[in-house]
């Protein structure tokens, strides 16, 4: 996993939830980090706009940690933005 | 029937923030009308406003409940813990399910949702932020109560342009009155300066190019202002039991509809509302010494308020005070009748009539006693709070002075 995504993934989370980035890492749970289903839903649009992604309504579903999200992130991206490797996205947070 | 005392009031607004700061302005007839800045006034035919000043939502709310908070359902909140605060509750000893939250908000999150909408249609951004639906409700405020108090009775919302919050708060009082619920959090809140809801207002033609005029000759139009008061309901018993501060009794409440035009005002249906009221709390005409008009300071209103109360007080009329107070606090809608019910609480308990501020010449047509510019230091034992809203629906609140 790029740790760029993950380092921009946290920023989404760390900013709509307004808590310090330092605190969340890969393996952190959504529960750990006391992210409820609307924190979920705010945390998607924020990564719809970072990483210029379209992410399904369910597709988040099952993902109960910052590593899941992120796998689900890049597999979006690579589908999305095919040819632009995982750095896909870059700047859409502008 | 239980009587019902009124022991907490709160209040945000544009002539102040806190129910003293509120009540001082418009003891001292400070109007909090003054050029608009939240919105970028140059692209308005009018430019004043009366708009909660120095608001910082982080002094109220963490960042992440103030994210989820329209800034009605914000003013809501704020002004529910100043009276929470000020009746000395003890929420362990409140049984929170037999208490009830009634707010009336006349049109929800207009800031957010415009926001949404310049999103979609003016930056294409093809979607709208997901907090939209939960910050638009007009219920927000009236449920992040409910969440932050813990308090699980009847919640709810009224929306009835400008009598929102008079019908929300007579509805708490029936409710209190009749031993529906124990206790009741009432009032209302409203936030109006976005571009595209004060466009709305512009088209109608009916806001005033300068400053809000009540019953003057030349008055031009009312101004619109934005707040939230809201106020606590217990029987007197249960207040009286406690050793709460009682200010007053809400004692009436009559609610009518005109049935006659969207916007022009009618003179039966307030008419029938006052009378409905005094009824309804045993009021005879002759022992009302102070009316809270509903005073928008258009041409229509304040000559039909006039001749409404004309034909419902009779010669007594000649013996009232009848003052409009968005002279100061502006047109809240939503908020307006829970700011004036503030008001004339606060009148009864101190002896103090508010004036109607910026009054320049007498108009026949609005010939009552309207305490003009200065506050009238006089004591009366009962008084009404008049709210009649577009759409020709009317609620008017009855309250006595304390014993």
């Amino acid at each position: 996993m790029p740790e760029n995504l993950i380092a921009r993934l946290i920023g989404c989370v760390a900013s709509t939830q307004h808590i310090a980035a330092e605190g969340i890492r890969a393996e952190s749970t959504f529960e750990e980090l006391g992210i409820d289903s609307l924190d979920g839903i705010n945390i998607l649009f924020a990564l719809e706009n970072e990483f210029k992604i379209q992410i399904p309504d369910n597709a988040a579903q099952h993902a109960k940690t910052i590593g899941d999200l992120a796998e689900g992130v890049r597999a979006l991206i690579l589908a999305q933005h095919p040819g632009s490797g995982t750095e896909a996205g870059n700047g859409a947070s502008a | 029937m239980r009587r019902v005392a009124v022991t907490g009031l709160g209040v945000v607004s544009g002539a102040g923030t806190g129910r003293e700061r509120f009540w001082d302005a418009l003891c001292a007839g400070r109007s909090g009308i003054r050029p608009m800045e939240i919105v970028d006034r140059s692209q308005f035919r009018f430019s004043q406003g009366a708009e909660v000043q120095g608001y910082d939502p982080l002094t109220y709310f963490d960042a992440k409940t103030a994210d989820l908070l329209d800034r009605f359902a914000q003013f809501a909140v704020v002004s529910m813990r100043e009276a929470v605060a000020d009746a000395g509750l003890d929420w362990s000893l409140v049984n929170k399910a037999r208490t009830a939250v009634v707010t009336g908000c006349c049109v929800g999150g207009q800031s957010t949702e415009d926001t949404g909408f310049v999103d979609l249609y003016i930056k294409q951004a093809g979607r709208v932020h997901p907090m939209t639906i939960p910050r638009v409700m007009a219920n927000a405020g009236a449920s992040r109560i409910s969440v932050e108090t813990g308090i699980t009775g009847p919640v709810y919302t009224v929306s009835t342009a400008c009598s929102s919050s008079s019908h929300a708060i007579g509805q708490a009082f029936h409710m209190v009155r009749h031993g529906v619920v124990e206790m009741a959090l009432a009032g209302g809140s409203e936030a109006v300066f976005s571009t595209g809801f004060l466009k709305a207002w512009e088209a109608l033609r009916v806001v005033s190019p300068d400053t809000c005029r009540p019953f003057s000759r030349d008055r031009k139009g009312m101004i619109l202002g934005e707040g939230g008061a809201m106020l606590i309901l217990e029987p007197l018993e249960a207040a009286l039991a406690r050793g709460a501060k009682v200010y007053a009794e809400i004692v009436g409440f009559g609610m009518t509809s005109d049935a006659h035009h969207i916007t022009q005002p009618s003179t039966e249906g307030p008419a029938s509302a006052m009378r409905q009221a005094m009824e309804d709390g045993g009021v005879t005409p002759e022992a009302v010494g102070y009316i809270n008009a509903h005073g928008t300071g258009t041409a229509a209103n304040d000559a039909v308020e006039t001749r409404a109360i004309r034909q419902v007080f009779g010669a007594h009329a000649d013996r009232l005070v009848v003052s409009s107070t968005k002279s100061m606090h502006g047109h809240a809608l939503g908020a307006a009748g829970a700011l004036e019910a503030t008001a004339t609480v606060l009148a009864l308990q101190s002896g103090i009539l508010p004036p109607t501020a910026n009054y320049n010449e007498p108009d026949p047509e609005c010939d009552l006693d309207v305490a003009p510019n200065q506050a009238r230091r006089q004591r009366v034992r009962y008084a009404l709070s008049n709210s009649f809203a577009f759409g020709g629906l009317n609620a008017v609140l009855a309250f006595r002075a304390k014993d």
